[in-house]
């Protein structure tokens, strides 16, 4: 620590931050823009700058920016004789901003309103013409404003230098500057909703928010989870009478930090759909027209068939959900909810993370690893966060570089140039390109049997003691020998999998090489990381609930049982068609639990309305074993209860919790996600709404002039109202981020311990799952080989439409497509094949056929999860044919499949 | 001739020496002297001879070429600043079309003194006859064996490469024209890390002016003392000075460094034309302070015309007269500043249209008391040290000066509500 003197006042400072973030941390009101906690310091903005002196007779100093200071043992700085020029910077950077604000989507949480209000500029003496610009349509997500645009920089550091996107820019110069594309368009990158949190003003705002947009104050919020995939980001969603209005990023330094892909922010609009079901009904058969049925008469039905029925869990259930239905039905009559396949790799993963000598990364610990190996994962379109913290962890050459030049790593305009274009290794093994092969030192691609076998071999470079690979090629076993020196000389090496090519011996072939890796490193106890993408909110934690069992839905649909519970599953996305016909087919009763329509919700003889993650409460487990939890948003409306509310009898949320805590294995971390029930500051609570939340006595006028009592949250930490703790001080939940004078998401650093560092005042999560074993416990390298006719199919992920949930968002169709197949150029050339022609596949109906460059030849691309294709066996042979008289269907736009190598679609 | 060693080669009206020509007259034999040397040894003999960067700065060009880091293997850069935008500047200019092969010798010895084994000219876009002949003269070096590997038998490999730019006055700030040579925005970097250390796509990098390179082949030869005896004033060497403006003979000449400004006014530029008098004048391009007639007895070195209150810069002068208006110069600079602005920080990229704005207002008549406290407020506001680079300072210069010496024309402007220089013609 160093101790400086900052307007007379001492202060004890950390000399590895900069000046500015040193200054906010002590709550010291320093405006700045270009500045990012994420991004560093470029010094471009000068918003931030104070005095320093020489020495302690210099009266004068000199100016100069607090992000581009460290702090000096002893030295003098003056926030308040900078004063005078910092009011030079705002009212000159203000010269071309319009008068807007009332209109502008980000007023009451912009940063600009904070910073000018902060630095004092209330006139404009400027009297000439203003700049104005054309402004740009730049697809479903975003919004462009350029009139608004103040040129800090901050929009094109994260969209290219952070998050890799080449198609947004700075344009021209001087007072002209202009952030944009270079012409309309949809913008590419998977993280552009970022923008509407990082612009400082008003330029990029979120699209579908502003369609139907409330002002911050005005949101009823929660601390929330994104349930798009399996990383589990914290979200921080917004409800305004009765429809959830937008979602925007909660900061977790262990998880998401303050980035969320676009599939978490737009993709959360099927709350609001005419798809939701908001009353229960019941059928006297499959095939009878459904009649309401209200929600008691529903529930009583419920339970009067569980004593009978097995129950088919989910993975984009929460905890308490899977759980409550288990308690309902019995251990044994309950069961996955997942196809057979995906049940056994679930498993694997969680038998590898339980027993292998390797540390399951966070992901920030993801972002800190300096050597890669990505085995298999489409990690863009399966865990998108997770993509963007790859991307980050090349830039981890710059700690040694820094060190050795002696700058500080938050000197982001210094680094970049020590750095330049070096980076750290990140190995990519995959049958087709992905999105993060701009940063890869290698790319290989092949089968996932290629990549398994690769990875077997990598291990055995390794240690000679892991199993050895045959028959490799002399270009394997150079690549081989270079990923496995890149990896044992690493400082952090990791090893990244997953479900997404459901590949069993890929899945072991990770595991060898992490286990090869522990006490490879410097010190002994060294141990890699090693993660496993899984492919929904809950998977691992349905996989925890699931231990000891064999219960998949392929035992569910053998079981002979004639009434089944099924809990937010649509089985049809789960199993082929034929499966689930037959099964339903043999079933005297159905009841499904939903919050969506859904094929087998049609089929039910009993469907009960479940709210969605924003009007309920819960846990999941992400992919790392972090179990956490998400508090409702708003009140489900209409006969809408959330899925524990039909099941349990009597248990409330809390309990169910404290219940899965006691009674599931490993999962006692779950006791202490909140504050609990109990939780209460002189009598008060967690508030939902702001202090300035408008219309409460108002807002229910047109039906009852009566202001109605407060709605009750029975789980006990936070209320639905305006009344409450206040949320700087002493709240034990991190809701909506804002201080006084602090109105836009900036003010997050008044929450954590330090600017950047960890929240003050809020659940991190709870890591279920500790490290491994120490033992080293070998995988077989026998990788087994495909046989029959046809090609290697593949499945092919999608960021926007391979998603049950998100597929629903009008935001996110405008971004998605029907499902297609790819092969390469050579094979599409045997089989006769054009990129824009008709293919069929197996028994399905004719789907659009793509050529990519980057496809093994002999394998196919096989789109999994989007609308048109039902294969449920992947990794398989398959066989393809020309579909002759057929026409691309309405929903088909190959624009909309951005790939690495899209020159080829 | 040897008291003139940037222009002993150019002839006014005659084409510039071609290879066979320059050799005859001496040319590159400064490369077989080096070569004979250490690099370390020809680098200490710019340094010792005093020469001191002539692209404005004047910082000494040997202490800043020992700032590289020793040779680690990896590739080392020699850049040539040849993107000569400074208002009323055209020096760099005489030397590449009248003698393009002392450059390219320039850039031999230099590039040995730092071990670059690639050079690159980064030229202003607008000097297409300068980008003709030096791409001529590149290939006939080539072709004579005094580029490419091993030159002259030795272990040294040279390959220049002519880059003309698109086209930015902020392409002459060094670190803005590394960036543009890489192909990305033109904007400054932080410094440090210095070129020097990591410079053009991270690796040790020199970026030198074309007349500052101009002058090595001389010192190679001749050595330090020679060099510094040249200068008749404090610094050493000859500069290639010039006048634009209303004089008789407006040009550009070398001459000792040190030589009074009323000898480059009076005795080259044959004074002032009829009807005109001196009123003021801008001693080294138009991001320098005005200096007044009773300055013109200062010797043109660094360290006299700084305690003036101005800089040396490029040390080609232009002259304001007493028929023009010194409000409406000093806004036709600060348009081109304002212009030129990378659009990096925000002093620079929107305090210069301010002052541009209110230069137009009083130019035009609409002038009002509260812009002269505007405008002395911006000037301070874009001082040294207050912003990314020293476009805005520069920019500040002509107004800083032209407020202190100019402020009854100021006044002038808003009380008659119009440009009175206007009103007389």
């Amino acid at each position: 620590m160093a101790k400086i003197n900052i307007d007379g006042e001492v202060y004890e400072v950390d000399p590895k931050n900069n000046l500015l973030q040193e200054c906010l941390s002590e709550a010291l009101d320093l405006p700045y823009f270009c500045w990012h906690p994420a991004m560093g310091s470029v010094g471009a903005c000068r918003q931030c700058a104070v005095i320093e002196y020489a020495n302690d007779e210099d009266q004068k100093g000199r100016v100069v920016m607090s992000c581009m200071t460290a702090p000096r043992e002893g030295a003098r700085y003056s926030i308040e004789k900078a004063a005078a020029f910092r009011a030079n910077v705002i009212e000159s950077l203000m010269i071309s901003h319009p008068h807007d604000c009332p209109v502008c989507e980000e007023g009451g949480e912009c940063h600009l309103q904070d910073m000018t209000v902060m630095s004092g500029h209330t006139y404009r003496r400027y009297d000439g013409k203003k700049v104005t610009h054309r402004n740009q349509d730049l697809g479903p997500f975003i919004n462009h404003e350029m009139n608004r645009c103040i040129t800090c920089y901050r929009c094109v550091r994260f969209y290219g230098d952070y998050a890799g996107g080449t198609d947004l820019t700075a344009q021209a110069s001087h007072h002209n500057t202009y952030f944009g594309r270079y012409q309309e368009g949809t913008l590419e990158s998977e993280f552009s909703g970022n923008l509407a949190e990082v612009c400082p003003t008003g330029v990029f705002t979120d699209k579908p928010f502003s369609e139907h947009y409330t002002r911050k104050w005005d949101l009823q919020t929660a601390p929330s989870l994104c349930a798009g995939c399996g990383v589990g980001c914290n979200i921080n969603p917004g409800e305004r009478y009765g429809t959830l209005r937008r979602v925007v990023n909660r900061f977790n330094e262990e998880v998401n930090g303050y980035f969320l892909c676009d599939r978490g922010r737009f993709g959360a609009g099927y709350v609001n759909s005419d798809e939701r079901l908001r009353d229960s009904m019941t059928r006297t058969s499959g095939s009878a027209a459904p009649v309401l049925a209200p929600a008691s008469a529903a529930r009583d039905k419920l339970h009067a068939m569980a004593s009978a029925a097995i129950g088919i869990g989910s993975p984009r259930a929460s905890m308490e959900a899977n759980y409550a239905l288990r308690e309902r039905v019995g251990a044994d009559n309950f069961y996955a909810g997942v196809s057979a396949a995906e049940f056994a790799l679930l498993n694997q993963i969680l038998t590898i993370y339980q027993q292998v000598p390797a540390n399951i990364p966070s992901i920030r610990d993801i972002e800190n690893s300096d050597v890669v190996l990505i085995l298999g994962e489409d990690v863009t379109n399966t865990a998108a966060r997770m993509a963007l913290a790859l991307r980050q962890s090349v830039k981890n050459i710059a700690t040694e570089l820094a060190e050795k030049a002696k700058f500080p790593l938050w000197h982001d305009a210094a680094i970049r140039q020590l750095t330049m274009d070096r980076k750290s290794p990140l190995f990519i093994l995959s049958p087709h390109a992905t999105r993060l092969d701009d940063v890869a030192a290698a790319v290989q691609i092949g089968t996932a049997a290629d990549s398994a076998k690769l990875g077997f071999a990598i291990a055995h470079a390794i240690d000679s003691q892991a199993p050895a690979v045959k028959g490799l090629s002399k270009v394997e076993q150079t690549l081989v020998e270079t990923i496995a020196n890149s990896l044992k000389g690493a400082r952090q090496a990791l090893i990244v999998s997953g479900t997404g090519s459901m590949s069993p011996a890929l899945i072991d072939a990770a595991a060898n090489i992490a286990t090869a890796l522990a006490g490879k490193g410097e010190n002994a106890d060294a141990k890699a990381h090693l993660c496993y993408v899984v492919p929904e909110a809950n998977s691992l934690g349905l996989a925890l609930l699931m231990q000891g069992s064999s219960n998949d839905l392929n035992a569910a649909f053998s079981s002979g049982a004639k009434q089944a519970i099924v809990l937010e599953n649509d089985l049809y996305r789960r199993a082929a068609t034929v499966d689930v016909d037959n099964f339903i087919q043999g079933l005297e009763q159905l009841a499904v639990i939903d919050s969506l329509k859904t094929r087998t919700g049609e089929q039910a003889h009993l469907v009960l309305a479940a709210a969605t993650f924003a009007e309920s409460a819960g846990t999941y487990v992400n992919y790392e074993g972090r179990a956490q939890h998400f508090y409702s948003v708003f009140k489900p409306i209409d006969s809408i209860r959330p899925s524990t509310s039909w099941l349990s009898q009597g248990m409330s949320l809390n309990e169910l919790t404290a219940a899965c805590a006691e009674h599931v294995a490993q999962c006692a971390g779950m006791a202490h996600l909140t504050p609990g029930p109990d939780y209460n500051i002189a009598g008060l609570k967690a508030p939902r709404q702001s202090h300035r939340y408008s219309g409460r006595t108002a807002m229910r006028a047109n039906i009852n002039v009566h202001e109605p009592k407060q709605e009750q949250d029975e789980n006990g930490v936070m209320v639905y109202s305006m009344e409450g703790v206040p949320a700087t001080r002493d709240a034990a939940v991190f809701n909506t981020p804002w201080a006084p004078g602090w109105n836009s998401n900036q003010s997050v650093f008044k929450f954590e311990t330090e600017v950047g560092g960890a929240l003050k005042q809020a659940s991190h999560g709870q890591r279920l799952l500790t490290a491994g074993g120490s033992e080293k416990i070998w995988f077989d390298a026998n990788v087994p080989g495909s046989e029959g006719d046809g090609l290697d199919a593949f499945p092919l992920y999608h960021l926007f439409g391979s998603d049950e949930l998100s597929a629903h968002t009008t935001a996110i169709q405008a971004r998605a497509t029907s499902a297609y197949v790819a092969l390469n150029p050579a094979d599409a050339e045997n089989l006769g094949l054009q990129s824009g022609d008709g293919v069929q596949l197996e028994h399905n109906a004719a789907v659009p056929f793509i050529i990519r460059n980057s496809i093994k030849a002999g394998s196919i691309g096989v789109s999994v999860g989007l609308a048109g294709l039902n294969i449920h066996n992947l990794p398989a042979r398959l066989s393809l044919s020309k579909a002759e008289a057929w026409k691309s269907p309405a929903g088909w736009r190959a624009a909309n499949i951005i790939v690495s190598d899209k020159r080829s679609v | 001739m040897m008291d003139k060693p940037l222009t002993k080669n150019i002839e006014a009206g005659r084409a510039p020496f071609n290879l066979a020509q320059y050799q005859a007259a001496g040319g590159y034999e400064s490369i077989r002297k080096a070569l004979s040397q250490a690099p370390g040894e020809v680098a200490k003999l710019v340094q010792d001879a005093g020469l001191r960067g002539r692209g404005g700065a004047g910082f000494n060009t040997g202490l800043k070429w020992s700032f590289t880091p020793p040779p680690d293997g990896g590739p080392r850069y020699l850049v040539v600043n040849a993107d000569e935008m400074e208002p009323g500047t055209f020096k760099d200019r005489l030397l590449m079309e009248g003698d393009p092969h002392l450059l390219l010798e320039g850039m031999i010895v230099s590039a040995y003194a730092i071990q670059a084994g690639c050079a690159y000219i980064f030229l202003r876009g607008e000097y297409t006859d300068a980008e003709e002949l030096l791409l001529a003269a590149i290939a006939e070096a080539y072709a004579g064996g005094l580029l490419g590997k091993n030159i002259q038998g030795s272990d040294f490999s040279l390959d220049i490469y002519l880059h003309t730019s698109a086209g930015r006055y902020i392409c002459g700030e060094e670190t803005a024209l590394l960036n543009a040579l890489e192909g990305k925005r033109a904007n400054p970097r932080f410094k440090p890390p210095f070129p020097q250390v990591s410079g053009l796509w991270g690796r040790p990098t020199l970026v030198n002016n074309v007349e500052t390179l101009c002058n090595v082949p001389a010192i190679v030869m001749n050595g330090a003392d020679w060099y510094k005896s040249l200068g008749i004033g404090e610094d050493a060497g000859t500069k290639l000075c010039g006048v634009s403006g209303r004089v008789n003979k407006p040009g550009c000449w070398e001459m000792p460094m040190g030589t009074t400004f009323r000898t480059l006014l009076e005795d080259y530029a044959g004074g002032m034309q009829e009807g005109y008098q001196l009123k003021a004048f801008l001693p080294g391009g138009g991001s320098t302070d005005f200096l007044l007639p009773e300055h013109l007895d200062l010797p043109m070195d660094y360290g006299p015309v700084g305690k003036a209150g101005s800089r040396l810069g490029t040390a080609l002068i232009m002259v304001l007269d007493d028929k023009t208006c010194p409000l409406g110069c000093i806004r036709n600079l600060i348009q081109f500043f304002a212009h030129e602005s990378c659009g990096w920080c925000t002093p620079c990229r929107d305090g210069l249209p301010w002052v541009e704005h209110i230069m137009t207002k009083l130019e035009t008549g609409k002038g009002e008391k509260k812009d002269i406290e505007i405008l002395k407020e911006m000037t301070a506001y874009m001082g040294p040290g207050n912003t990314f680079c020293a476009l805005a300072p520069g920019a500040m210069e002509p107004l800083q000066s032209g407020l202190k010496f100019f402020m009854h024309e100021f006044e002038e402007h808003i009380d008659k509500q119009c440009c009175p220089y206007r009103q007389q013609s």
